[in-house]
């Protein structure tokens, strides 16, 4: 280790925040835009799933409230981008590594939205996935990220309280509501473990990030939160989660789990999810409709700001 | 002159539907949006419309005191019980004819609340007031791309004037009166259309120049909107807006 490195390591050890001019190694800086930037990527694609049933909203209440959801994590994606520009890479790049392929974005997304209930699965289980993950990221070394989480915390609880709300006046409803309500849970429980990542002894990027505290805990540690919660959750609004293997633990103080299919992971991060292809296309789609308005902009800017001024 | 409570309720639920329809629009736009900021701004006046119908859907139905609710105007009614002006069901088309109509339109609504807030109906009075702060937001906005589109690039600019073109019809219906609407007025409650067209008219017109645009000619209108005989477009609306009430009537979400 060069002394520099070495230094770095000790500033993180004692808990001081890395801020965008500190010198920091290569690979924090690399690892910490991949790390971010699919964070934002996950963020915008996720509006899409949630969009898609905007206009069918069943009541105007509920449209406004998605509406106002998705706007936020639009902004959620924005805050993310300015986090991940600071370690000097554009928005423009970022978004070309994810329409390349190159960057990801959170699986859970390649899943279909079907039925009104999935709006109410997302919120509680994909955004209270999202958040066991990004409250433990306010700790994170990186400065303009832990402040990013700070922010994006606080309106994700209210994201997750409103999914929740969908699931038990489903609950409370008749019994196809009920039914809607339960297959959306049965269809969304297992990829919402999936969004914590491979098991510890799997998982590529984790020592070296649980060193630097970019990480601070580990997936299964994350995971075993989040089904603890949602557990009891589930219980008190009548649903029941799609786990045979599902036990309180007493030596543990936890649930057991069963095991989580990490071929169809596997294979949903590959591309063979229900939606991957639509989801990135979509993507693209979108912003190649949108260059023609942002040259606009730009050629508006050119030629307004050319105008002579005159020193008075 | 004195209006009895169906007629107030007619034309609270024709400002409710202008609302509402507009709203939902906008709404499409969202994960469409040019970039990731004009996605959220397009939400942002998405939202407002949204409040401000359920504003309007939720005074109708407290004039109507039979049990009805923002809901069942907006789920539970077919094509011809709308009467919103058809500018707001057109399609949305791409940003430069999303951005005309909200221009034309914004012109029109923040003339149009100024006034309403000096109703002698209470709550129409406050509902205006506050439309009228976030309408001149809206307008600020919308009126800036104009200048942006009509004044950028070959491109922006003929699709601008394109949609110039393809909307403008729509517009004279923003300026008609029915009797209904007149005896409104009368009671000190309404606004009279007619007497907004000029300034509308002027400001556009200043507008337009600056951004570069013609201003398209008069020589073709579409009304009947207030009469339900709308676009063909508002039937592929309300068959998305109305899907989950209808497939399962009468449940709670
Ligand atoms: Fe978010
Ligand atoms: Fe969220």
């Amino acid at each position: 280790m060069s002394e520099e490195e070495i230094l770095f390591q000790q500033r993180i050890d004692a808990e001081l925040k890395v801020e965008p001019k500190d010198w920091m190694p290569e690979k924090y800086r690399q690892n910490l835009i991949r790390q971010i930037s699919q964070h934002a990527h996950s963020e915008v694609i996720g509006m899409q799933p949630e969009g898609n049933w905007i206009t069918r909203a069943p009541t105007l209440h509920r449209k406004s409230i998605l509406l106002a959801k998705i706007q936020d994590e639009g902004g959620h994606g924005l805050y993310l981008y300015s986090a991940a520009e600071t370690l000097g890479i554009s928005r423009e790049e970022l978004v070309q590594a994810l329409h390349s392929g190159a960057a990801k974005y959170a699986s859970i997304f390649n899943y279909p939205a079907l039925t009104w209930a999935d709006m109410g699965a997302i919120g509680w289980l994909v955004d209270g996935a999202a958040i066991v993950n990004q409250i433990s990221l306010q700790r994170t070394s990186y400065g303009p990220y832990a402040r990013s989480m700070v922010r994006i915390c606080k309106e994700e609880s209210f994201h997750q309280r409103q999914g929740y709300h969908i699931m038990m006046v489903l609950m409370q409803g008749s019994q196809e509501q009920q039914a809607m309500a339960q297959d959306a849970l049965d269809r969304f429980w297992w990829p919402s473990l999936m969004m914590f990542g491979p098991h510890d002894a799997e998982s590529a990027n984790s020592t070296q990030s649980m060193k630097w505290k970019i990480k601070r805990k580990s997936n299964d540690e994350l995971r075993q939160k989040f089904i603890d919660q949602s557990v009891k959750q589930a219980e008190v609004i009548g649903l029941k989660i799609p786990d045979p293997a599902l036990k309180w633990n007493k030596a543990r103080e936890h649930y057991d789990f069963g095991k989580i299919d990490w071929d169809e992971f596997a294979r949903v991060i590959k591309g063979d999810g229900p939606c991957n292809r639509q989801r990135l296309q979509h993507h693209i789609r979108t912003h190649n409709e949108g260059a023609w308005v942002r040259d606009a902009v730009a050629a508006y800017e050119a030629k307004h700001k050319k105008q002579p001024t005159r020193a008075a | 002159m004195l209006i009895d409570k169906s007629q107030l309720k007619i034309f609270v639920l024709r400002l409710a539907d202008d609302a509402l329809v507009i709203a939902h629009r906008l709404s499409e736009w969202c994960s469409h949006g040019p970039s990731l900021e004009e996605d959220l701004a397009l939400t942002n006046v998405a939202l407002d419309y949204m409040g401000r119908a359920r504003m309007f859907y939720g005074y109708a139905a407290e004039i109507a005191g039979d049990g009805s609710t923002e809901d069942t105007y907006a789920y539970d009614r077919d094509c011809r019980d709308f009467t919103n002006l058809l500018i707001h069901e057109l399609p949305r088309g791409d940003f430069a004819f999303t951005m005309a109509r909200q221009y034309l339109v914004d012109e029109f609504n923040l003339a149009y609340m100024e006034l309403l807030q000096q109703s002698k109906d209470p709550t129409l009075a406050a509902i205006a007031t506050k439309a009228n702060k976030e309408g001149l937001y809206h307008l600020r906005r919308s009126r800036k791309w104009l200048l942006r589109l009509g004044d950028g690039t070959a491109e922006s600019h003929n699709r601008l004037q394109q949609a110039m073109e393809d909307i403008w019809g729509y517009t004279t219906e923003l300026f008609e009166m029915d009797e209904l609407e007149q005896a409104i007025v009368e009671a000190g409650i309404g606004v009279n259309a007619i007497h907004l067209h000029p300034q509308w008219k002027q400001r556009v017109t200043a507008t337009l120049t600056e951004a570069t645009i013609t201003v398209p000619s008069s020589d073709w209108a579409v009304t009947g909107g207030r009469k339900g005989i709308h676009t063909e477009a508002l039937g592929h609306i309300l068959s998305d807006m109305q899907f989950l009430q209808r497939a399962y009537p009468g449940q709670q979400w």
